[in-house]
């Protein structure tokens, strides 16, 4: 009887384990094909940047010279020249500027946006719906409508040429963006957590900060990267407001480092530019985990 | 020390739903009442007015002798234990038991020795510096208890808290939970629990007294004995009871001496004691409400109703037999060991409702007409 099965399996097991093997074979390829297509296209996107890197490490005659972003003789001179810049100003002072957007709007972006979430997701008040519809409409709408509005508002209350317009209405929670972000996240926590809280005898804020925001934190951390980022990079906000070269931001330095000389020094330039996208790099780089965790997670609890 | 009292509770939403309508219940010092009911039958809602989560719309809840209604739910001297536990998620088990304590500003010491005596009481002291995703559904549930005990409050809420628990943790932590109760109560600390439950089985167990709800209004409240013995109405009898109680059309008739029963156009002959029951001017139409365990198989000859067993659920000590009567479904449980469904003939069978144990219902509002047994 045993013999039996055996003869008859013997067939059966030895073309499953060809199919098996043809199996593992098209699997082997599919990947193959599949990861030479991501390098490939990946290669193409960050070429860009790194030809950035390689050349900022180059002289201004070898840019136009050498194809490959490896430099043949590396200098730091675009860095050294460029730090200096055309203006009585170090690029350090135009680092100092932005950092002085960018902590106060962080900040500011993080507590307020926080605070008004808490209160949409959380309360019931009068015209809740009116004030979401229009929270949800200043969304969709695009930044360039408001531009010459709101520079009439902040000229006549004399904040021209000053960082005021470019950090106050963010820590006033006017990036709707973010307070929708964080409603989104905050309705996804069970309120279980805070009615324990109510019933511990925390009042409203207190369970806000012990409860909530702890809860909160991986959106928050979120609306803090986005915001420096986006604030880090934004050339047409100081553009429009800033008027002063002493109190410009990077993103007008290097722009003013194209206008200010005849012939482009292209090396001071890129040099600049590498050292401009640093900060967002490596903040970026750090808190890489907290950041999709806090994009992702939209759906589950904290 | 405090006893809890609603008085013509109401709870209106905004979207004019009426879910809570006038409930009139007095909680006893010391007394552990379970509510219990159907999904949708307010009792939650009822605790969370209780416990200030839910405003009233109308009525009063008092507790002791003061008037909760308008005073925030830290300062009404209650604890709450969730059904999905409620830890908070970031806290070690320590701060989760502290939470209360620093918020009313208690001094170190004192909250340390409160949170070592709780971690002792539930036996959690292993367990203090460990967050609660590291904790396992029995552990955070303990946890959750032990943050409820550890307020001293006057009255204990419990909603649904067994839940979220397997069938196993659940029958020993009700154990343990009315262990406690006894345990706070002999310690002369204050113990009225409120406790909220889908779970018959939970409610008769565990509460002194059981509040059977339906549709925002109080069924019944009374202990489980007469609870289950003596309905007040259909609905009661048909939730409380397991297999649940068959409730079928039947009319009264013969005389107070010897009333008879007609089931499916069969006419069952009782005698002067279920005569004495029913209430005087009781109308002809009622409904017979019979316990599985109290419809018992006769003999052919035994007055009883004819039917044909149509379904039989074998429980081991005892089995279900499902039989079909004329057009209705009657369900009647008999001893595992005397049941032999190959010695019936044609799976014909004659059951009788017990003279003594059947309840009868008004036809209209399902309210009993037949007073208790003696």
């Amino acid at each position: 009887m045993s013999a039996e099965t055996a003869t008859i399996a013997l067939p059966d097991t030895a073309d499953s384990a060809r199919a098996n093997a043809a199996t593992r074979r098209m699997e082997k390829i599919s990947s193959t094909v599949r990861y030479t297509i991501l390098i490939v296209v990946g290669f193409i996107m960050v070429y860009p940047l790194l030809w950035l890197i390689g050349a900022s490490f180059k002289s201004n005659q070898e840019i136009f010279t050498n194809p490959s972003f490896i430099p043949f003789e590396p200098t730091l001179d675009g860095y050294v020249e460029g730090w200096k810049t055309s203006t009585p100003y170090n690029f350090g002072q135009f680092y100092w500027n932005t950092f002085l957007i960018v902590l106060p709007k962080v900040i500011g972006t993080a507590i307020s946006a926080t605070l008004v979430a808490y209160g949409f997701a959380r309360f019931e008040f009068p015209f809740k719906r009116l004030l979401f519809a229009t929270l949800i409409a200043t969304l969709l709408l695009p930044n360039v409508v408001t531009r010459i509005p709101q520079y009439l508002v902040f000229r006549d209350l004399g904040w021209l040429d000053s960082y005021l317009p470019l950090w106050v209405p963010s820590a006033l929670a006017g990036d709707a963006f973010f307070v929708f972000m964080l409603i989104q996240f905050l309705r996804a926590i069970p309120r279980d957590m805070e009615e324990a809280a109510r019933i511990d005898g925390a009042n409203t804020l207190q369970t806000l900060i012990f409860i909530v925001i702890p809860m909160l934190s991986p959106a928050i951390v979120s609306v803090c990267l986005f915001q420096f980022m986006w604030t880090m990079n934004d050339f047409l906000g100081p553009l429009i407001y800033i008027s002063s070269v002493a109190k410009y931001p990077i993103s007008l330095a290097l722009q003013l480092s194209i206008d200010a000389t005849e012939a482009f020094s292209w090396n001071k330039i890129l040099a600049m530019t590498v050292i401009s996208l640093a900060p967002s790099l490596v903040v970026f780089f750090l808190a890489q985990k907290h950041f999709i965790r806090g994009v992702a997670t939209g759906g589950t609890k904290g | 020390m405090a006893s809890l009292d609603l008085v013509n509770l109401e709870k209106t939403y905004g979207n004019g739903f009426k879910a809570v309508h006038g409930i009139n219940l007095s909680i006893r010092d010391g007394e552990f009442m379970a509510f219990v009911g159907p999904s949708g039958c307010a009792k939650s809602t009822t605790l969370r007015m209780i416990a200030g989560l839910e405003t009233v719309t109308s009525g009063e809840i008092r507790i002791g002798d003061r008037v909760v209604n308008n005073i925030v739910p830290g300062e009404r001297g209650i604890a709450m234990v969730f059904q999905n536990y409620a830890l908070y998620p970031h806290m070690k088990v320590f701060n989760n038991l502290a939470f209360g304590l620093k918020l009313a500003r208690r001094k170190k010491p004192e909250i340390e020795g409160g949170v070592a005596a709780t971690a002792k009481l539930l036996e959690i002291e292993q367990l203090l510096e460990r967050l609660p995703k590291q904790l396992s559904g029995g552990q955070a549930q303990r946890v959750a208890v032990g943050r409820a005990i550890i307020k001293k409050p006057q009255v204990f809420l419990f909603d649904e808290p067994l839940s979220n628990l397997d069938a196993k943790l659940r029958a020993s932590m009700r154990v343990r939970l009315i262990e406690l109760h006894r345990a706070l109560k002999d310690d002369g600390l204050s113990s009225t629990v409120a406790y909220v439950t889908h779970d018959q089985t939970e409610a008769m167990t565990m509460g002194d007294r059981i509040c059977v709800m339906k549709d925002g209004r109080i069924m019944q409240v009374d202990d489980p004995v007469t609870i289950y013995s003596r309905p007040a109405n259909a609905f009661v009898g048909g939730f409380i009871g397991s297999p649940e109680m068959n409730i079928v059309p039947a009319t009264l008739g013969g005389s107070a001496d010897a009333p008879t029963l007609t089931i499916a156009g069969h006419t069952l002959r009782y005698g002067a004691a279920l005569g004495a029951r029913i209430a005087p001017g009781t109308g002809k139409a009622v409904q017979l409400g019979i316990r599985p365990q109290h419809l018992q198989p006769v003999g052919a000859n035994g007055d009883g109703l004819p039917g044909r067993v149509a379904h039989v659920e074998y429980m081991g000590h005892e089995v279900y037999l499902h039989v079909a009567v004329g057009g209705l479904n009657l369900v009647s449980v008999v001893p595992g060991e005397a049941f032999d469904r190959s010695k019936l003939r044609d799976d014909r069978i004659w059951l009788r409702p017990a003279e003594d144990l059947l309840h009868l219902f008004d036809s209209e509002t399902g309210q009993t007409i037949s007073l208790g047994r003696a």
